[in-house]
C-alpha cells in the first residue's frame, strides 16, 4: 500500500511540480487556532502539513519555534492532544500530515502505542529530529507494520554511509537540513546545496525535501529547483504572530514560488 | 552524528597516544596541582563522633573544583582535532571557569552558555570566565538553568560543528561523552586508592559524593567498583521531595531520553521535562549520567538525597570544624556523612569527594541568610 505522502509526491512528479510543506506548531497559541491555520494552508495550495509537537527542550529549534513551543505548552498541549486533534481534523481535510516531535514524548507514550494511535488518528508520517536511525529500530519496525512513514534527517555534514543509512530508514521523503544548525538559521544559496542534494540522489530515488532556513519566496524558488519539496517553518511561525492577512499573502507567495 | 564519530575516534586514539598521555599527566601535575591531597578531617570526625572521615581535596585543584580534570583533557583533544573554538555549558560556573581556563592555556576561542538564573546565583564565576577571555552567553529560555544551557550549547555545536568542539562538563549526553568524561575524572579515584592505602593500609568502608550529572562521583567511585565498598551518591533534595522542588532523579524520576542520552529523568506523564530546584546550581539538573542508573540497578552504588537546609548546615559545619568551606554541591555529600558517620564505629572509614570549594557560594549563602555584603 502506498502512503498518502508517497502518493502526493508521485502526483506532483507527474505534473512536474514540487511539494510545498509548511510547518506550524500545534497549539500555538491554541488548537482551535491551529485548525484554522491548517485550513488556510490547504486552501493556499500546500501539499503536506508538518505539525510540530511542543516539547520543553526543543534542541533542534531556533528561538522562533522555541517560543512557539513554550506558548503551546502553556496552553497544555501534549502529544496525546495533538493526536486527538489530528483525528478531529480528518473530518474536514485529507491533506497529508506529518508530526514533528522530539523523542522523549514518544518514548514516554510508548513507541508501539504512539505509532498505533497516530496512524489510527490519520497521521501520515513522523519526524523525530533527536532520534537517529541507528537508535530508531523499534520505532521503524512499529511504523512499517502500521504503514506510518518515518522521515529522517540529513545534514551538510552527512557522509555517504550516513546518506545510505538515512535513505534506507526513511519512508515518504528524506528531510534534508540545508544548513548546519537549527531551525530558522540563514540559508546560503552558494551552489553547495545543489551539490549535496545530487550526492543524496546518487544513493536513493526517494523524494528529498529541503528545510531549515528557507524564508523568502526567492529562496523557496531556488530550493524547489534542486529538490522535490520545500519546507518552511520559522518564517511562517513568526508571521502567525503578526498579521493573519500578511501570513496568507506570504503563504500564497511561497506557493507561487515553488513550482 | 559525524561530529560524535570524529570525537569518538579522536578520544580512543588519544588513549593510545603516548605523547598525548604524557602531556596530559604533565599538566595534571604542574598545572592542575595533582595529586590533590587526601585529608583526614580530625575535628569534623570528632564532632560527629563515629567513623573516620577523609576528604579528597578536589577543591584544591586549580580553579577550585574537579571540573578542571575533564576540561584540560578535552581542550587537549580539541587542539588535536584541529578545532579553533570550544564551547561549554555551565551551572555553578565551575565547569565554565575550568573550560575558559583550559582554552586560555592552549589558546582556543571560548564561549560559555549559562542560564539567567544561574548567572544571578554565581555572579563571581561569570566575572572569572570573562576575566579568562571567554564570552559568557546568557540563556534566558526554559528554566534558565543548566539543562537549558546544555540545549543552547548543543544548538551552537550543530551550527558550528566544523570549527568547534563542545566540552560537555559531565558524564552525560551522547556517546562518547559519558565514557570520555569518566575517563578524564577517574584520576580522582586512582589517586584516592593509593593515598588511603598509604594512610591506613586498607581500603575505605564508604565512599561518598554528590551527584548532579555525576562526574565527580564516577571519578571517585570508578577505581573502587569491584571492591564491594559501600558507595553513596547524594542528589539534591531541594525543599523536599514532596514539594516537587528538588533535583532527586532517583527519588522522583523515571526513565527518559534527553539531550542524546537515556537515563533517569524528572518528567511529567507526557514526557515533558520538569523544572528542578536546588540551592546548588551544579546539582540543579533534571537528568543524571546514564552509568549511574546502570550501577544502581546492579546494586553497586546507592543513592540518597540531602535537602537545601541540610546542605547549608553542612556547609557551615565543615567551615567551622575544619577551616574548609565546601562548594554547596559537595555540601550535599557532607550532609549525608553528618547523618551516617555517628551511626558507624570509629574503626570504619568514610571518604568524601570534596569536589569543589565554596568561595563561589559565599555571597549567595549570605543572601539566603539575609546578610548584606
Amino acid at each position: 500500500m502506498i502512503s498518502r505522502i508517497e502518493e502526493k509526491f508521485r502526483e506532483l512528479m507527474k505534473k512536474k511540480k514540487k511539494a510545498f510543506i509548511p510547518y506550524i506548531m500545534a497549539g500555538d497559541p491554541s488548537l482551535e487556532n491551529t485548525k484554522d491555520i491548517v485550513q488556510m494552508l490547504e486552501e493556499c495550495g500546500s501539499d503536506i502539513v508538518e505539525l510540530g509537537v511542543p516539547f520543553t527542550d526543543p534542541l533542534a529549534d531556533g528561538p522562533i519555534i522555541q517560543r512557539a513551543s513554550e506558548r503551546a505548552l502553556k496552553a497544555a498541549v501534549t502529544l496525546k492532544k495533538v493526536i486527538t486533534f489530528v483525528r478531529d481534523l480528518r473530518q474536514s481535510t485529507q491533506i497529508p500530515i506529518v508530526l514533528m516531535t522530539y523523542y522523549n514524548p514518544v518514548f514516554k507514550y510508548g513507541e508501539g502505542n504512539f505509532v498505533r494511535d497516530a496512524k489510527d488518528a490519520g497521521v501520515d508520517g513522523v519526524i523525530v529530529p533527536d532520534l537517529p536511525p541507528d537508535e530508531a529500530g523499534g520505532l521503524i519496525r512499529s511504523s512499517r507494520k502500521a504503514s506510518l512513514d518515518t522521515i529522517f534527517l540529513l545534514a551538510p555534514t552527512s557522509t555517504p554511509d550516513r546518506i545510505k543509512k538515512v535513505a534506507k530508514a526513511s519512508r515518504g521523503f528524506i528531510y534534508y537540513v540545508s544548513v548546519t544548525g537549527i531551525t530558522g538559521s540563514r540559508l546560503s544559496l552558494d551552489g553547495s546545496l545543489d551539490k549535496l542534494v545530487s550526492e543524496i540522489r546518487k544513493c536513493t530515488d526517494k523524494p528529498i525535501a529541503v528545510g531549515f532556513g528557507v524564508s523568502t519566496p526567492e529562496e523557496a524558488s531556488a530550493v524547489s529547483k534542486i529538490s522535490d519539496g520545500v519546507i518552511v517553518g520559522s518564517a511562517i511561525v513568526k508571521r502567525l504572530y503578526e498579521s493573519r492577512d500578511d501570513l496568507k499573502r506570504y503563504v500564497i507567495s511561497l506557493r507561487e514560488a515553488i513550482q | 552524528m559525524p561530529a560524535l564519530k570524529e570525537l569518538e575516534e579522536a578520544f580512543f586514539q588519544s588513549k593510545k597516544d603516548k605523547e598525548f598521555q604524557k602531556e596530559l599527566s604533565h599538566l595534571q601535575k604542574t598545572y592542575i596541582g595533582r595529586p590533590t591531597p587526601l585529608y583526614f578531617a580530625r575535628r569534623f570526625t570528632e564532632y560527629l563522633g563515629g567513623a573516620k572521615i577523609y576528604l579528597k581535596r578536589e577543591d584544591l585543584a586549580h580553579t577550585g573544583a574537579h571540573k578542571i580534570n575533564n576540561a584540560i583533557g578535552q581542550v587537549l583533544l580539541a587542539k588535536k582535532m584541529g578545532k579553533k573554538r570550544v564551547i561549554a555549558e555551565t551551572g555553578a560556573g565551575q565547569h565554565g571557569v575550568a573550560t575558559a581556563t583550559g582554552a586560555a592555556l592552549v589558546g582556543l576561542e571560548c564561549e560559555i552558555y549559562m542560564g539567567t538564573e544561574d548567572m544571578k546565583r554565581q555572579a563571581l564565576n561569570v566575572f572569572r570566565m570573562r576575566l579568562l577571555g571567554a564570552k559568557v552567553t546568557e540563556v534566558p529560555v526554559g528554566s534558565q538553568t543548566l539543562k537549558d544551557a546544555i540545549n543552547e550549547a548543543l544548538r551552537d555545536w550543530t551550527t558550528n560543528v566544523r570549527t568547534t568542539h563542545y566540552i560537555l562538563g559531565t558524564v552525560f549526553g551522547p556517546h562518547p561523552f559519558p565514557v570520555m568524561v569518566r575517563d578524564f575524572q577517574s584520576v580522582i579515584g586512582k589517586e584516592t586508592r593509593k593515598q588511603i592505602l598509604d594512610a591506613e593500609g586498607r581500603l575505605p568502608d564508604y565512599l561518598m559524593a554528590c551527584v548532579g550529572g555525576g562526574s565527580n562521583a564516577i571519578g571517585l567511585f570508578y577505581a573502587f567498583l569491584k571492591e564491594g565498598i559501600k558507595m553513596i551518591g547524594v542528589e539534591a533534595g531541594g525543599e523536599g521531595i514532596e514539594t516537587g522542588k528538588h533535583a532527586a532523579r532517583f527519588a522522583g524520576g523515571s526513565l527518559g531520553v534527553l539531550q542524546g542520552c537515556k537515563s533517569y529523568l524528572l518528567q511529567d506523564d507526557d514526557g515533558n521535562v520538569l523544572g528542578t530546584h536546588s540551592v546548588s546550581a551544579g546539582l540543579d539538573y533534571a537528568s543524571i549520567g546514564p552509568e549511574h542508573p546502570y550501577l544502581r540497578d546492579k546494586g553497586i552504588i546507592q543513592y540518597t538525597y540531602a535537602t537545601d537546609d541540610e546542605a547549608l548546615a553542612a556547609f557551615e559545619l565543615l567551615s567551622r570544624t575544619e577551616g574548609i568551606t565546601p562548594a554547596l554541591e559537595s555540601a550535599h555529600a557532607l550532609a549525608e556523612v553528618v547523618k551516617l558517620a555517628p551511626k558507624l564505629s570509629q574503626k570504619e572509614i568514610i571518604i568524601i569527594n570534596l569536589s569543589g570549594r565554596g568561595d563561589k557560594d559565599v555571597q549567595y549563602v549570605a543572601r539566603i541568610k539575609g546578610i548584606e555584603l
